[in-house]
């Protein structure tokens, strides 16, 4: 599903990714793990299609096509969703209108019908469900003044809206507490199967207890130094990044 | 302060009318005032950066009658559902044909200024003149000179008009240029409220000229809601005096939205004369093309204790230009103002350009005061957001402007003007969400 190759990309004169190499099978969950400042972000940004970032090299295919060809809409279209670190707030935009829109722009890229009204609202109110999130946030505008936590569930409520095939989850878990996470965590396990696939960029091995991954890798200097499975995490939450830069700095 | 523009200009512009035979004392002052100073010319402060008086000397002829209206229905100029009183002025004339009062008579008196000053000359003579000052502006001391036609509405105390007041100003340039000069008086006696809405549309593509001096007070305990719509299209010239006084407890909203023209310049002054006062001073400028429009607004705190509040917002794409000058005064015993004032910004195309200025004098101490002005570009990771959902740019760009702009209709109590103003601005945007 999707391929990175060698991926390579700066902001301004500073190169964040230094040769990213990703093979992501349908039905798969990847973990993305690795230091602060390591690129995690900004390798699901480059993937989501922000233009700050240039890619100085390396390619990306998706579903056969060159992903990085495509604007940022049109990669959504495709079916690319990222969740955000952090979430814009966007006063005026209610997120119902906003939600809508995209949904009905999605769809009539597809060559399916747009919702009305009516089918659109059903459609929310069977989704609103499954990440257990409010109606009153959704009346109001855009993430404003939603807590941390309401940001990451409205993420996710988002990705059902839109039911991605590849998403990008970009530490969906800081922010959220212990129940808000079971519930996340099983939003997105029911959105799984055998066609879609999820990178989840996280800090802690709790929230791969719930979501758990079929491959775990961790990120360093822009670069994946090293790829296990899910016990890969398990020994980095005991024993922190220092043995893996060591690894890396002895190579 | 402002220098005469080319004597040979000006004395051809005066000597092109011939001055009413209303008000011949302050029609006969303007003139002195005019022929002293003259239009403001590119040092003029006030003007710099709205040249109108030299687009007046290129673009008009003067010694020409105004080329004949053939209005025979104002239906596309309505506001569709709103049940309003309607008066209409074709090319500078008040048509009584075409306006509609339905109120009953004992709510509100609206007839010609011109014949107001034989039936109210009281009231006419009281208030004609006092707000709007030639010697501050020379486009004032223009229309007090040469005005043609105006308007005088009377609400007596005690008294909730219940239908508002829709004022078309029609300028019909499709035959020839079209050079009108028109006034409003208006009185709202203590503890009534009106409620005025303004729309200026200009037909052909011929030139058009048009000052407009209004005058309101509003009394003690009264209400006054003021909305007016710019949206004229074409080569239409605007200068616009708008003068609200203030009486004790009395409480104002206006909106003003300017959408299109040539060059529009509002000087608009809200004057607080009493204490205990509300204003709620909003507007909206989204231009595109050529467009310049230029808000000079004032708010002026004479007495202690009232609160205003002014919020401008512009949009500037194309070649347009936008600018916003704020004038607040406090005055020395006016204690315990609260007066606050933004204007923000949204540059579309490198090409726009927007000035803006903020003044600020306060000559009380005790006094809570705050403005800010911004000019920016939308904001890119916003932008992102919207579009990694998979909402096109253009559209991304519409919800966010759409966003940006909304809560300047606040002042606006009437849903069905409100939506027609959302209208506006959605087919501006080309708004398809
Ligand atoms: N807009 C930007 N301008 C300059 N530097 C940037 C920008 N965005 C990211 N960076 C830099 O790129 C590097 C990688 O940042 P990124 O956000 O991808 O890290 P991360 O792995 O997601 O970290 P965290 O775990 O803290 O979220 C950091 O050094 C960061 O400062
Ligand atoms: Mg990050």
């Amino acid at each position: 599903m999707l391929s990175i190759k060698n991926l390579q990309a700066r902001i301004g004169d500073k190169q964040i990714l230094n040769g990213i190499n990703l093979d992501v099978k349908p039905g798969e969950v990847h973990a993305i793990m690795g230091p602060n400042g390591s690129g995690k972000s900004t390798l699901a940004s480059v993937l989501a299609g922000r233009e700050e970032f240039e890619v100085t090299g390396g390619e990306v295919v998706y579903n056969g096509k060159d992903l990085l060809e495509f604007s940022p809409e049109d990669r959504a279209r495709e079916g690319v969703f990222l969740a955000f670190q952090y979430p814009v707030e966007i006063p005026g935009v209610s997120t119902i209108n906003f939600m809508k829109t995209a949904v009905n722009q999605i769809r009539k890229y597809r060559g399916q019908e747009t919702l009305d009204a009516v089918s659109f609202l059903g459609l929310m109110k069977e989704k609103m469900k499954l990440v257990e999130i409010d109606q009153s946030l959704l009346n109001r505008s855009l993430n404003e003044g939603f807590s941390g936590g309401e940001k990451k569930r409205n993420e996710i409520f988002q990705m059902a809206m839109l039911e991605p095939k590849l998403s990008i989850l970009d530490e969906t878990d800081s922010g959220l507490d212990i129940d808000a996470l079971k519930i996340v965590a099983s939003g997105v396990n029911k959105l799984r199967n055998s066609n879609n696939a999820t990178i989840v960029v996280t800090h802690y091995q709790r929230l791969l207890e719930y979501i758990v991954p079929d491959f775990v890798h961790v990120l360093y200097k822009g670069k994946i130094v090293k790829s296990g499975g899910k016990e890969l995490a398990l020994e980095l939450e005991a024993k922190g990044y220092d043995w893996i830069k060591d690894e890396v700095a002895v190579a | 302060m402002s220098t005469v523009i080319t004597t040979k200009s000006l004395s051809e512009i005066i000597g092109s009318f011939s001055p009413g035979q209303e008000a011949t004392e302050s029609r006969k002052q303007a003139i002195q005032i005019l022929e002293a100073k003259g239009l403001p010319a590119g040092k003029n402060e006030e003007y710099r950066f709205t040249p109108i008086t030299r687009a007046i000397e290129n673009v008009f002829t003067w010694k020409t009658e105004n080329s004949p209206a053939e209005i025979n229905s104002i239906d596309q100029f309505l506001i569709e559902g709103l049940d309003a009183n309607v008066v209409v002025f074709v090319n500078g004339k008040f048509s009584t044909s075409l306006s509609k009062i339905i109120s009953p008579a004992n709510e509100i008196k609206i007839k010609s200024l011109r014949e107001a000053f034989s039936s109210d000359s009281e009231l006419v003579n009281s208030y004609f003149n006092k707000f709007v000052s030639p010697e501050t502006d020379s486009f004032a001391a223009l229309n007090t000179a040469f005005w043609q036609d105006g308007l005088f509405i009377h609400v007596p105390a005690n008294t909730s008009v219940e239908k508002p007041l829709l004022l078309l100003h029609i300028n019909d340039a499709a035959q020839a240029q079209v050079i009108a000069h028109t006034r409003l008086l208006a009185i709202v006696e203590a503890r009534s409220k009106l409620s005025v809405i303004e729309k200026f549309n200009t037909l052909g593509d011929q030139a058009s000229l048009h000052t407009f001096s209004e005058e309101i007070e509003v009394k003690e305990n009264a209400a006054l809601e003021y909305c007016k719509i710019q949206n004229d299209g074409g080569k239409a010239y605007q200068v616009i005096n708008t003068n609200i006084r203030q009486a004790d407890s009395s409480r104002v909203d206006t909106f003003t939205i300017t959408l299109s023209g040539q060059i529009v310049r509002n000087n608009f002054t809200i004057t607080i004369a009493g204490e205990k006062c509300e204003s709620h001073f909003n507007g909206l400028y989204m231009l595109n093309s050529n467009t310049l429009g230029d808000n000079h607004t004032v708010v002026d705190h004479q007495k202690p204790n009232s609160f205003s509040n002014e919020m401008y917002k512009g949009v500037l794409d194309g070649n347009s230009k936008g600018v916003f000058n704020g004038k607040i005064f406090v005055r020395p015993n006016a204690q315990k103002t609260n007066a606050f004032q933004s204007n923000r910004n949204i540059a579309l195309s490198p090409s726009s350009t927007i000035n803006t200025k903020p003044q600020l004098e306060i000559w009380a101490d005790d006094v809570k005061c705050s403005h800010g002005c911004t000019i920016g570009q939308l904001d890119e990771e916003a932008m992102f957001y919207l579009q990694s959902r998979g909402i096109d740019k253009t559209t991304a760009q519409a919800m966010m402007l759409y966003a940006f702009t909304a809560e300047t209709l606040n002042t606006i109590s009437n849903e069905t003007v409100k939506n027609y103003v959302d209208a506006l601005i959605s087919e501006r945007l080309h708004k398809n969400f």
